[in-house]
């Protein structure tokens, strides 16, 4: 179904109007919410929780800087007794009679954040390449079984998962570090790296390498250069979702990090201001968590489905 | 083919840039080595995060194991922690809410799915902007997206009770999404399906792309309506790929755990309590290791049977 019909009848032409009209309105109804939050974190914390809600507000900066500091609540005359403000900051920081304390956590769990996710990621790829590889041109003995296995760790519920890994961590020592959720993360994602991997790789004709066996390259190499720069695209698209995924996590993270190396994900829902959770905030820390992955999703859109579908589905 | 015979130009120069010799010496793996040198490693890390605290929660789900009070004498309670799951009515209610939850989130977000596939379908101009548009939701992190629709759903300042009020002209403190008992349960189904519907959608275009176009030519020959089109073409066609995205989220759906922890946590009392939130009450709160090891076994094999179908209809997807 590619590619416009030569004859369009006007009731064609009306019928796909009307599905264009319908499909809009469902994609502005669903964007509310996301759009909602983004707009939350530029209103003043008693903006956010008006009532009735305000639709327009009047535009403010707070929400970030609750989101990058702490501060206390000080006596007027204490304020007063202060040398002048020191940027736009601390302006409006005392506005509100409270002094910037310092830096928040945020900062912090972001970088925790990229790093796991990073790391995990680098590790997942390597090791899926590898053995996608490994399984798309070699007779492996139990193949199927070995596959089924590595997509069946994925499917086990992370807290059934979790009681287990977090006695481990415990007599190991790795609760609550960076190595230990990178090495969760990278098994998690490595059942999805290899699976979509090896449908990248099997889609790469056999005939290349073997042309390079009979002139004289060793597996190995024919591998790094030949196999690999025909899989570029499939292994940036795996790694974007290997990413994704550890970006997203929550479950392991709440449960085997308090601090040290928590992520962003159970960060974020409890930044607390003064009588409660502080929405500007949170919502401020929600959308510098969403850029990066409606970035990537626009990058990956041709490859989502793959993706999604553990590459079962590939057009 | 272009494409192909320029891949076997490339292949055959790098062939040629490398020096024999060197290539001798260094040929020294055989294909098996390389086939296990590769693949080890995976499994190896696999074993040992997956495997081994597998066996290990197998082996503690017959003990009275607690893992906040690691010293205390551990005994072996043989089947007693698996009866008394199986007897527990807490944990039927659990399965009850997620059977619930399941069943009514994949029921509307196969409706809706195929109904925006077929739409985006009929190639209106700027269908793949919108396309992308649609799909945003699917990507988010389940965790933040539960935490910010809670924001939505508050009482009186939430914009969906703002907005649910003024279309059904009621006051919005009049209704409570996340903290009454009988509007609870369908608030997870809500925001699942807010969030999932596009990833039905996506599995059912990709349906919708591989029909061949003859088919409906030849029903146009045989002056078949649009109905028995539907019922004859598209439907039958569609089904395998719709199948792969129920079950996907079906397996996705009974082990949820992140967007109802941070919805609902639960709540309130245990309306919205799936298994995988009572896992973590039994294993993380009240620190019933031995028995919380039971659950999570019964779990696996739940999940494992499930895994088993999917595999099964996957091969029946690609074998077309």
């Amino acid at each position: 179904m590619s590619g416009a019909t030569p004859i369009t009848s006007k009731a064609q032409a009306w019928g796909r109007r009307i599905a264009g009209a319908a499909v809009i309105a469902y994609a502005l109804v669903t964007l509310v919410p996301i759009l909602w939050i983004v707009q939350t974190g530029f209103k003043t914390p008693s903006d956010a929780i008006a009532y009735p809600p305000k639709i327009v507000a009047e535009p403010s900066l707070e929400g970030y800087v609750n989101l990058f500091t702490t501060r206390s609540r000080q006596a007027p005359e204490y304020i007063a007794a202060l040398p002048p403000a020191d940027g736009w900051v601390d302006r409006l920081v005392r506005s509100r009679n409270m002094v910037v304390a310092g830096p928040s956590k945020f900062g912090e769990r972001f970088v925790n954040s990229l790093v796991i996710g990073f790391g995990s990621t680098f590790l997942a790829v390597f090791l899926g390449t590898l053995a996608a590889y490994g399984f798309s041109r070699f007779k492996v003995p139990l193949k199927d079984d070995l596959l089924f296995f590595i997509l069946s760790t994925r499917m086990m519920p992370p807290i059934a998962v979790a009681i287990p890994i977090f006695l481990m961590y415990r007599a190991l020592g790795l609760t609550d570090t960076h190595l230990g959720m990178i090495l969760l993360y990278t098994a998690v994602n490595v059942s999805l790296a290899v699976w979509l991997l090896k449908g990248f790789i099997d889609e790469i004709p056999r005939e290349y390498e073997e042309a390079a066996l009979i002139d004289g390259y060793s597996r190995l190499a024919a591998f790094r250069k030949v196999v690999l720069p025909q899989a570029a695209t499939g292994i940036a698209a795996t790694a974007i979702f290997c990413l994704i995924f550890a970006w997203n996590e929550y479950a392991f993270a709440v449960l085997l990090t308090s601090g040290e190396a928590q992520t962003l994900p159970p960060f974020i829902p409890f930044i607390i201001g003064e009588g409660g959770q502080d929405w500007p905030a949170v919502a401020a820390g929600t959308t510098l968590f969403l850029v990066p992955i409606v970035v990537f999703t626009v990058i990956l859109r041709k490859h989502l489905l793959r993706g999604i579908t553990f590459g079962a589905v590939r057009r | 083919m272009t494409h192909t015979s320029s891949l076997h130009a490339l292949a055959r120069r790098a062939g040629a840039a490398t020096p024999p010799a060197f290539a001798a010496r260094v040929r020294g793996l055989s294909d098996r080595a390389v086939a296990w040198l590769f693949i080890t490693p995976t499994i190896v890390l696999l074993l040992a995060i997956n495997v081994f605290p597998l066996i290990w929660t197998i082996r503690l789900s017959f003990t009275n194991y607690r893992a906040n009070r690691p010293n205390a004498p551990l005994r072996w309670v043989g089947l007693e922690n698996y009866t008394s799951i199986l007897s527990d009515p807490d944990v039927w209610h659990a399965m009850q809410t997620t059977a619930h939850f399941v069943v009514w989130s994949i029921a509307l977000q196969v409706l809706l799915g195929f109904g925006l596939a077929l739409l985006i379908n009929r190639q209106f101009r700027g269908h793949g902007f919108w396309t992308t548009v649609i799909l945003l939701p699917m990507m988010l992190s389940p965790a933040v997206v539960g935490n910010f629709w809670t924001f939505l759903f508050q009482p009186q300042t939430g914009l969906f009770n703002t907005i649910v009020a003024v279309l059904a002209g009621r006051d919005p403190s009049s209704f409570q999404m996340i903290g009454d008992v009988a509007l609870a349960p369908w608030a997870i189904v809500l925001v699942d399906t807010w969030m999932w519907t596009p990833y039905v959608m996506l599995i059912c275009l990709a349906g919708l792309r591989s029909i061949p176009d003859d088919l409906y030519e030849a029903a146009e020959v045989d002056r078949a309506g649009p109905w028995r089109r539907f019922w004859s073409i598209t439907l039958p066609m569609v089904l395998p790929f719709l199948m792969l995205a129920v079950l996907f989220r079906g397996i996705e759906n009974f082990k949820m755990f992140d967007m109802v922890n941070l919805l609902t946590s639960g709540g309130p009392g245990s309306t919205t309590e799936v298994a995988s939130i009572t896992l973590k009450r039994e294993a993380f709160e009240k620190w019933r290791t031995g028995y919380s090891s039971a659950f999570a076994v019964i779990l696996f094999v739940t999940v494992f049977g499930l895994a088993n179908i999917y595999v099964k209809v996957l091969n029946g997807v690609k074998q077309r």
